[in-house]
């Protein structure tokens, strides 16, 4: 069980998770501290780490549209949330997968900040109103980077195979 | 069944006889492209080969393509010194598709990737930048990938786990009226469709206004088709599409276009004539917030920016500095011009437009992203209007999240510098 802390719009761009102009920083040990940075109460809650890790941003449709930029994913991942959103644009979910930041697609998802969710296989239990939700589960093929624990490794053990 | 053209490019480069939308595939790349943050796909790349006793080197150097341009000259120690890594990388494995800080040949990624003819009807191209969609103007299928995906592209040549994306047929009929062109014709689509209505779909452009469209323009459209959210914009490959590789690119060697297949299944069908359509504005602070310039005339604008990968191209300052030659800027706004290349500049400079524009007060500025995404140069004062060429109006874009950002047509935004106010060109400024 997580708390949602924070509820977002439609249409969430990675400019607004991660502003253009941190993107000379690129280590992912340096990303999180620009997380939301012009949302400045909220990047200042998560520097002064208030949120317990696995806290839930909750996003609605298209949510990391934009921008392709990966701090976007690692930020968040630095902070060690979770996103569960309506939809997430291609290159967002494809980021998150790859970086092993947990990510939901939960079309019907009805939250409010402080909300406690709880993320099963295929739901996402809203505890506090006692509603549930179904998931998309993404197609089997892509769970293979997953189950690795991200692209990097699946990618160095493809490379091995071949040698 | 018949396969459109994305599907067609995906079989051929996955080796498979046939692939159908939702099946997931892993592709050869065929070209490979990064700008500034290479440093980070270096980063991931060196950890993709660590622990594993290989040698890390990349599978193709003369596949990958690295051009500065998103801050250049650079802004700051960490910029220069992140560039001074990505060359010390570039030397190391002989990747000759570099493109430094030049006055020569330097210039935006999605322009020097068709400039020098690096793209090819039918090639799969994956780019660390979202914008990669407007490759797909050259009849390729062309698409934005993260940091990550590009390290394991470096390392095995293949885009992992890539979705066979369905695609909408947009069919663009009627010629365009004076003063609107291929722009507005972008900006209308995203706002019917909306920022999401495309996504993780392709967008496959016919009709005789495609046909008769120029390379220019087709990048203009392919390259804002990820603002509706779409993975790619494609124009299939024709006589335009050669003629633009032979002529203007210098590609001597073979070309195949790949077309789709007339029984090819299309989850939609988009139908548009532009004969009556109108400037249109894309108002803050979303793209798919399209309004006809009527409903905005009037607006008062601090800045003015031409350029970008979307219109920095030579027929976008010719247009502009027809409406700007013998005029000046108005007072209380500033106009920057960006062209897209080193070689559009030097262009501009022999046709003469670079003079009107700085006789008109603008300010011209070299080759590169500038003030499209606002951390390098050309940043927002708080509260400030910028109506703008370029293809996003995120709150933030333009370095400055208090600030607004309109996008237009470089007609638009030529013919508005003049009254500093939003201004319909079609009633001569
Ligand atoms: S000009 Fe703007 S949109 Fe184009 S590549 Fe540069 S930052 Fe991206």
């Amino acid at each position: 069980m997580a708390k949602v802390i924070i509820m977002l719009d439609n249409d969430i761009s990675t400019d607004d998770i991660y502003p253009g102009r941190y993107m000379a920083t690129v280590l992912p040990t340096e990303t999180p501290q620009f997380a939301f940075a012009d949302r400045t109460d909220f990047n200042a809650s998560l520097k002064a780490r208030a949120f317990a890790p696995g806290s839930i941003v909750v996003g609605g449709e298209n949510f990391g549209c934009g921008s392709s930029r990966e701090q976007a994913c690692s930020a968040l991942k630095g902070h060690e949330l979770a996103v569960v959103a309506r939809s997430l644009s291609r290159i967002f979910l494809q980021n998150s997968i790859n970086l092993g930041l947990q990510v939901v697609i939960c079309p019907g998802i009805e939250a409010s900040e402080g909300d406690e969710l709880d993320i099963t296989a295929d739901q996402v239990l809203n505890r506090t109103t006692g509603k549930a939700y179904d998931q998309v589960r993404l197609p089997a093929a892509r769970q293979g980077i997953m189950d690795a624990g991200g692209l990097i490794p699946y990618t160095r053990a493809r490379l091995m195979a071949r040698v | 069944m018949g396969m459109t053209v994305v599907e067609k490019i995906l079989a051929r480069a996955a080796g498979l006889p046939s692939v159908a939308a939702g099946e997931v595939v892993e592709p050869r790349v065929d070209l490979a492209m990064s700008h500034e943050n290479a440093a980070l796909v270096i980063n991931q790349f060196h950890e993709v080969f660590e622990g594993t006793g290989l040698e890390a080197k990349v599978w193709d150097p003369s596949r990958i393509a690295i051009i500065f341009d998103h801050r250049v000259p650079a802004e700051s120690p960490k910029t220069a010194t992140n560039q001074k890594k990505i060359r010390g990388f570039v030397a190391e494995h002989g990747i000759t598709k570099f493109h430094d800080i030049r006055g020569d040949v330097g210039g935006i990624c999605h322009q020097i990737l068709p400039e020098y003819g690096y793209v090819r009807p039918g090639f799969v191209v994956v780019g660390t930048d979202s914008h990669t969609t407007s490759h797909g103007a050259l009849g390729a299928f062309s698409f934005g990938v993260g940091a990550t995906e590009m390290a394991s592209a470096w390392s095995l040549g293949i885009a992992m786990n890539i979705e066979v994306p369905a695609t909408i047929k947009v069919v663009v009929t009627g010629e365009f009226p004076p003063f609107v062109g291929p722009k507005d014709f972008i900006l209308h689509l995203i706002g019917r469709l909306t920022a999401q209505g495309a996504n993780y779909k392709v967008l496959e452009f016919h009709g005789e206004t495609i046909r008769k469209m120029s390379t220019s323009g087709r990048i203009a459209i392919c390259n804002m088709s990820v603002e509706a959210g779409a993975t790619s914009g494609i124009v299939p490959g024709d006589e335009e599409t050669v003629r633009y590789l032979r002529e203007e690119a210098g590609v001597t060697d073979p070309i195949s276009c790949v077309t789709p297949d007339p029984d090819a299944t299309y989850v939609r069908t988009v139908e548009i004539n532009v004969s009556a359509l109108v400037p249109q504005i894309a108002c803050p602070h979303m793209v798919d917030n399209v309004k006809p310039i009527d409903q905005v005339l009037g607006v008062r604008v601090q800045q003015i920016v031409i350029g970008s990968c979307t219109n920095g191209r030579l027929d976008d300052l010719a247009d502009a500095a027809a409406i700007l030659r013998g005029r000046k800027v108005a007072e209380g706004t500033r106009m920057l011009v960006f062209p897209a290349s080193s070689k559009i500049f030097a262009q501009a400079l022999d046709k003469g437009y670079i003079h009107d524009f700085m006789k008109a007060g603008a300010v011209v500025m070299n080759s590169g992203c500038g003030p499209c995404l606002g951390v390098h140069e050309g940043a927002l004062g708080d509260g400030e209007t910028a109506l703008s060429t370029t293809n996003r109006n995120f709150k933030g874009r333009m370095g400055n999240p208090t600030g607004f950002v309109y996008l237009c047509s470089p007609v638009v935004a030529a013919a508005s510098a003049i009254t500093g106010v939003i201004t319909d060109p079609r009633k001569g400024a």
